[in-house]
């Protein structure tokens, strides 16, 4: 990984991207969760427990766009459970770097409230985006998302993505 | 009515057979606390942890048995020993660490010193401090210390009992159970994947039932049924051990059954056209000599270790209270895997655990149940599926491994 310039207009859009995929998942679009994400993008959940221990496996572990649309149409389509939502409250993010590959290189911490069908709001996860970003036809894109939850424990399960 | 301070048993009012089970089991506070004493500190084998996971002397694992927290450690002889996670002094927990290596357990209360295998040897100033103070006169260091559980491996598994007398882990299986550990585990070297735990809100019973539960498999799960990895109309069966506590359920690929018009006459949920964009997630690759491509195992009473295609994992479920249990999963591979078969389980992983296609409803379905049966405690869940009793079945459309739990169960809880 290398320094980059990190410019005001680049924090915009890297906000702006971020802010964009909580929204889109606490409003339940879910059906565009999948345009976050580049051809060949990779999404994981993991704990920071599995991370530290350079474990590989993940709560989800989705390689490509193909596998990130399959859990959508799983979730509407196939599996059952009970209605809830979420509410993302993101932290700055934190631009690392540039990869090899010319990915940007990026970290966000998350805090997710999730609301159950009886109406309790629960503390579910809080952790950090690991996010590898590009640019396609201008617009910025994830070619990986590996959310990290502090936490081991999930409570119930977990349906929605992070 | 099941008062233990009473001496009355906790079971009494269970009047009817293993095909009727009360829901005040799934609730009662005394039933919670005499299934500690009876169960799991008594004549059981409870899953500790993988071999693979303290491989060295001095690697240890803090795990449970029931809401008893112990030990597993590999001494320097070799040998993996277990005791209680507790202090012989004053009680308090010995490992603060879920894992790690060690070369003894010090104490950070008073620094009262334990072997490798739970052996009080250390006090510290226990003769005191320039001539004066120290232990009571009589005190021997080797009276005291934490209670030590007897110690079974099985390929790769490790197990423990609070009960010296218990019989061997082969025969508490059987032979045929123990002929399916040894299918997905004899002579390969585990390596671990990953590590999950998952809160469920229901007593712990609910997700031993739903485990060993083949006829709910195919209609709550719709991933399993249109992907054909787990039809009912597929090759398969259950097998029960003698005791009635462990099973295996299993279903093999069988073509003819595609041809089978069961289900569309059922009308079930779990008829459907939904297809995958990316069918790589069930792509697999020949791992065993048979056919058979999902084998559930549950070793009483609290173990399963699953194969569904690749994906091997094993579930050790831990009660936290009536309605609250822990489920840790630990994903496995194998050291021999190579790259592309450990991204076979690595993808098939989706299938399983919190998030997994096909085992989320099971985190979800104990809950439904514990808030159901609220209010009906003098009410009774039926079993009666395939019958009233339990034993071997070449037919998954049963519930007779759940009454053969339940028979074990109420066998140790009644005594």
């Amino acid at each position: 990984m290398k320094d980059m310039a990190v410019t005001s207009d680049l924090l915009v859009d890297i906000s702006q991207l971020q802010t964009r995929y909580a929204r889109c998942i606490d409003a339940d679009r879910i059906e565009e969760w999948p345009d976050f994400f580049t051809e060949d993008g990779f999404y994981s959940v993991t704990t920071a427990e599995n991370r530290r221990a350079g474990l590989e496996a993940g709560l989800i572990w989705l390689d490509g766009i193909g596998m990130i649309r399959d859990r959508v149409t799983a979730l509407r389509d196939a599996n059952i459970y009970e209605r809830h939502s979420y509410r993302h409250v993101l932290g700055q993010p934190y631009v690392l770097g540039e990869s090899d590959g010319g990915d940007i290189e990026v970290e966000t911490s998350f805090f997710v409230v999730r609301i159950t069908r009886d109406g309790e709001t629960d503390v579910f996860a809080s952790g950090c985006y690991h996010d590898a970003l590009r640019r396609v036809d201008g617009d910025l894109k994830l070619s990986k998302r590996i959310a990290v939850c502090d936490s081991s424990h999930i409570d119930t399960l977990l349906g929605l993505p992070l | 009515m099941k008062d233990v301070a009473t001496g009355q048993n906790p079971l009494d009012g269970w009047e009817g057979g293993v095909n009727r089970v009360p829901y005040w089991v799934f609730s009662d506070e005394d039933v919670f606390r005499a299934e500690q004493q009876k169960l799991f500190r008594g004549k059981s084998w409870n899953y500790l942890c993988l071999e693979a996971e303290i491989p060295n002397p001095g690697d240890y694992v803090a795990t449970f048995v029931g809401t008893t927290p112990v030990i597993v450690v590999r001494d320097f002889d070799g040998q993996i020993y277990s005791f209680e996670n507790r202090c012989a002094h004053r009680g308090s927990l010995l490992a603060l660490d879920d894992r790690g290596t060690t070369r003894d357990f010090t104490c950070v209360y008073h620094a009262w010193r334990h072997t490798l295998q739970g052996d009080l040897v250390g006090v510290a100033f226990e003769e005191g401090m320039y001539g004066t103070g120290g232990m009571a006169e009589g005190f021997c260091k080797s009276d005291h210390g934490p209670r030590k559980l007897r110690v079974a491996e099985l390929y790769g598994l490790v197990f423990g009992s609070f009960d010296e007398d218990i019989d061997d882990i082969e025969e508490y299986l059987g032979d045929e159970i123990t002929g399916r550990v040894k299918r997905v585990l004899d002579g390969r070297d585990c390596v671990v994947l990953g590590r999950f735990t998952q809160i469920l809100p229901n007593n712990w019973k609910l997700y031993v039932e739903n485990t060993k539960d083949s006829y709910h498999a195919s209609i709550l799960h719709l991933f399993f049924t249109t992907f054909e990895l787990n039809k009912l109309s597929m090759k398969g069966g259950i097998l029960v051990s003698p005791d009635g506590g462990s099973h295996v359920s299993y279903s093999a690929v069988d073509r003819e059954a595609e041809q089978s018009k069961a289900y569309q006459e059922q009308q079930l949920r779990s008829q459907s056209d939904y297809q995958l964009a990316d069918e790589s997630l069930l792509e697999n690759f020949k791992e065993f000599d048979d056919d058979i491509t999902l084998q559930i195992l549950s070793a009483f009473p609290n173990f399963v270790l699953q194969q569904i295609q690749n994906c091997i994992a094993v579930r050790q479920i831990l009660p936290k209270g009536p309605d609250k249990t822990e489920l840790k999963w630990t994903y496995v591979g194998f050291a021999d895997d190579t790259d592309q078969q450990r991204r076979v389980r690595l993808k098939q992983s989706n299938l399983v655990g919190p998030a997994g296609y096909v085992s989320m409803e099971d985190g979800c379905i104990g809950g439904f149940v514990q808030r159901g049966i609220a209010g009906a405690e003098d009410k009774e869940a039926i079993l009666e599926m395939g019958g009233t009793d339990f034993g071997n079945s070449g037919n998954r459309i049963t519930e007779g491994s759940i009454r053969g739990f339940w028979s074990a169960y109420r066998e140790r809880m009644e005594t």
